[in-house]
């Protein structure tokens, strides 16, 4: 444990030895789950011609619904960056500013990605079906349930930072929750591409 | 006999409890222990844990080996018999060698790299607690609803829902979902250790051995259990959600489960064997009083192994109709792994030759192994040529293959890791007597029991039959392989008795260096106080500890692990009861899952949540122990602090 102040330069997450190893850690978290990811695409590329009696996957893909889903999903990255930002100038309302508009981006694309699922579920394109829609789901949920957890943790930020404003412990925690949002918006380009685009044209 | 199972683990758990509460112990438990974040304390954890589930292994294994000692035996039903292979694999794997390998890293890592902790120390107490209570799960089933019977990989569609009702496929899941998360964390956390918590000079070169195996072992479960995870969850979602992925209707693909599973479980065989390879070279460079032989080749092997055995996961399904060019690929990719590992071997034989060898009990299961890994890499190297694979795929051949790497690689290893860091941990060391009688009736027994093995398998016997008949010309090659594994039991109950008799009778260590050793952890006192370094060391050179006693010798002024810097106040992480809490709501909730409880999976997982959003909350994790409580804790333990009034 750690917590001699470092050199003076560095940003202010950084500024502790805790911080710094807390985000090196974080950084090889996010290898485990960005595999964790890689084997649900891995299935998703074995299974998706697997359709069995169910629709295949340009019979249900609404591309107007998932184009509005990446826009909103790679907006919400670039404003956590600007939450970011902000957080390094010292800046305690662009931070809060900039973090309620990252959630609200986010809970946008969890509900058009909720209704996208249950529009599916309505016309008997459910998990059940079919092993294309078995892997379909589980991979475009399982990012679904990593945005839901990540803006749990941002609203739990905001609370923290509201009452003791941008300290180095709190500056670490927004910066992780950075990287993982961008984390997520790096696995969507890949879902994106193979699910809907690549998937969409079988 | 299941009900008597039932029985003796019910009075056993009342006798605990009853001894705590006579003795008045539930406080002590709790604070010392169960709330504790002092990596010292969950590596003896981790080993109480393994050793426990090293016997309940064991004595499956008796089991099977009564049930098989001749033909149309009568001792075990067929399906006590599938549920007991079953468990023996999953148990010796997943709660025994990893929390076994979990014990030393714990034990060792730190105070070898000049560290106070590891990098995260209340995510290690997670990781230790997550591990005991999916074990608990898992041994759970024996009593409540069925152990798992589909084998200790649970291939699908063996483990579908059409093919496999009831709880036991479901324990199976859950318990291996969440030790694996635990697995996982502390992968992670040793990684970052290693990485970043070294003293000042310690270079990546400079590092000891076993630190290097950690580091290659960590870099597996990182890579490797997140496949796991995934194989997991996917047949999850297949028993309990309806879906397809690996069923015979519907599109499903049972090969993908294979694949995803093989792709963890090939790196995991190099994830319980590596950190044995590093206890050896430790032991053989400490015992033989010399510097370890190629200290570069020896690394260089690690990170090789560490690849390659990523790459290899297809020779589990050669006849499972790959096709020629894919099983050529992962057969040579197999037997290249050979090579590295054979450079290790020789390594330690190099490090023996022209040293000053002595034999105590860690030096011995170190000799002991290097035959038991010849032989079993040789049959390695034959199970990998894929068209003769097709003769003994499935075969007792290759149960006597991976018995004799695992147990004399793994098994060996951490037993020899035991006996090395047993006074390191306790303060006195176990009695070499007893120690010596067991490894001979183990060894001598490990061989009588899986020799004949090797030749069941070209015989035609295939492994997870539960009886057979007097014609097939089995029988004596089975008695015999049964005798030695009686033997083997009688080496583990010696070993029990030696780590009861040396608690009371075990030679104190008063020195901190019994083993005339070399790197970091043998200039502390025995056992470590809780900050482990007063001062944290400078390092200039490897085997650090052994370097500065022969400059002491010398007559030289010791320029490293000296007091020289004043001493500061140690800043140290807190004690916290949440890692216990949090892990008995993944309890909670993988319990409700196994019976398809929605209601009480849910409340599992809300406080699952809650734990983590109260750590979220939580800011006041640290405290400083003060210099003067320093000074005293070292005084007390006979050492002076340079430069005091």
């Amino acid at each position: 444990m750690h917590s001699l102040p470092r050199a003076a330069h560095l940003p202010i997450e950084y500024s502790t030895e805790d911080g710094s190893l807390r985000i090196f850690g974080f950084w090889v978290f996010l290898v485990t789950d960005m595999l964790l990811f890689s084997c649900f695409f891995a299935t998703f590329a074995v299974l998706y011609r697997h359709t069995g009696t169910g629709p295949k996957p340009s019979a249900i893909y609404d591309v107007r619904g998932y184009t509005a889903e990446t826009i909103i999903l790679l907006t919400s990255s670039f404003t956590s960056g600007i939450a970011t930002y902000f957080m390094r100038r010292d800046n305690k309302s662009g931070l809060v500013t900039w973090l309620v508009i990252t959630i609200v981006l986010g809970l946008s694309f969890i509900g058009l990605e909720v209704s996208e699922f249950v529009s599916d579920a309505v016309t008997g394109a459910t998990l059940q079906r079919s092993a294309f829609l078995s892997s379909f789901f589980t991979l475009v949920g399982t990012h679904g349930c990593h945005v839901s957890f990540g803006i749990i943790w941002m609203t739990c930020l905001l609370i923290q930072i509201s009452k003791q404003g941008i300290t180095p412990v709190i500056a670490r925690k927004v910066f992780i929750t950075g990287l993982y949002w961008h984390f997520l918006d790096v696995v969507w380009v890949f879902l994106f591409s193979v699910v809907y685009l690549i998937g969409g044209m079988y | 006999m299941i009900y008597g199972a039932d029985v003796s683990i019910v009075l056993v758990t009342i006798a605990i409890l009853f001894v705590l509460t006579y003795y008045k112990k539930w406080g002590w438990l709790w604070r010392e222990w169960l709330t504790t974040v002092d990596h010292k304390k969950i590596g003896i954890m981790y080993l109480i844990a393994a050793i426990l589930m090293l016997f309940r292994g064991g004595v499956d294994a008796l089991l099977m080996r009564t049930q098989l000692i001749q033909p149309n035996m009568h001792f075990l039903k067929a399906q006590h018999y599938n549920e007991i292979f079953t468990t023996h694999g999953t148990l010796m794997i997943l709660f025994m060698a990893m929390p076994f390998i979990f014990a030393v890293f714990n034990v060792a890592v730190p105070l070898q790299i000049g560290a106070r902790d590891v990098a995260f120390p209340y995510l290690n107490a997670i990781s230790f607690w997550l591990f005991f209570f999916a074990a608990m799960l898992l041994n759970l089933s024996f009593v409540i609803g069925g152990s798992p019977d589909a084998g200790w990989m649970s291939y699908p569609p063996l483990s579908d829902l059409p093919f496999d009702m009831g709880p036991g496929e479901n324990y199976y899941i859950l318990a291996l979902q969440i030790t694996g998360i635990g697995s996982i964390a502390t992968g992670i956390n040793f990684f970052v250790t290693i990485l970043k918590m070294r003293a000042p000079g310690m270079t990546l070169m400079r590092l000891p051995l076993f630190c290097w195996s950690v580091l290659g072992a960590c870099i597996l479960i990182i890579v490797a259990f997140p496949a796991l995870t995934a194989a997991l969850a996917l047949l999850l979602i297949d028993r309990i959600a309806g879906g397809h992925f690996f069923t015979m209707l519907a599109g499903g693909n049972p090969m993908m489960y294979i694949n995803l599973f093989w792709v963890w479980g090939h790196p995991e065989v190099y994830i319980v064997v590596l950190p044995a390879f590093g206890v050896f070279s430790e032991v053989v460079a400490t015992f033989s009083r010399k510097r370890i032989f190629g200290y570069t080749s020896m690394v260089a092997s690690i990170m090789v192994i560490t690849v390659i055995s990523y790459l290899v996961w297809a020779h589990h399904f050669f006849t499972m109709g790959a096709g020629p060019g894919v099983n050529s690929f992962f057969a040579v990719a197999s037997m290249i792994i050979a090579i590295p590992t054979g450079v290790k071997v020789f390594t330690w034989l190099f490090t023996m030759y022209a040293g000053r060898v002595r034999v105590p009990a860690p030096m011995l299961w170190t000799l002991g192994f290097i035959p038991n890994f010849a032989i079993g890499g040789a049959t390695g190297v034959m199970l990998a040529a894929a068209p003769a694979d097709y003769q003994y795929h499935n075969s007792y051949f290759l149960i006597a293959h991976f018995h004799q790497v695992l147990i004399g690689g793994t098994v060996y290893g951490m037993i020899a890791g035991m006996y090395y860091w047993w006074p390191k941990m306790f303060g006195h060391r176990l009695n070499e007597r007893l120690a010596k009688h067991a490894f001979w009736w183990f060894n001598i027994g490990f061989y009588v029991c899986f020799m004949p093995q090797y030749f069941l398998g070209y015989m035609g016997m295939t492994r997870r039959i539960f009886t057979y008949s007097p014609g097939m010309g089995w029988a004596t090659w089975n008695l015999i392989s049964s005798i030695g594994a009686y033997m083997m039991g009688i080496g583990f109950i010696l070993i029990a008795a030696d780590i009861i008799y040396s608690a009371f009778y075990g030679e104190r260590d008063t020195t901190g260096d019994i083993w005339d050793g070399r790197t970091l952890e043998w200039s502390l006192p025995s056992p470590a106080p809780h900050y482990n370094f007063a001062v944290i060391p400078q390092v200039n050179d490897r085997d650090a500890w052994w370097e500065s006693k022969q400059q002491r010798l010398e007559g030289k002024e010791v320029t490293a692990l000296q007091y020289k810097s004043p001493l500061r106040p140690i800043h140290m992480p807190k004690s916290s009861g949440r890692p216990f809490v949090l892990s008995v709501c993944f309890f909670v909730a993988g319990f409700g899952l196994v019976f398809n409880w929605y209601i009480l999976g849910i409340l599992g997982f809300l406080g699952v949540g809650l734990c983590l959003i109260l750590r979220s909350f939580e800011f006041d994790t640290d405290y400083y122990i003060p210099i003067d409580e320093v000074q005293h804790t070292e005084k007390a333990y006979g050492r002076l602090l340079h430069g005091e009034q």
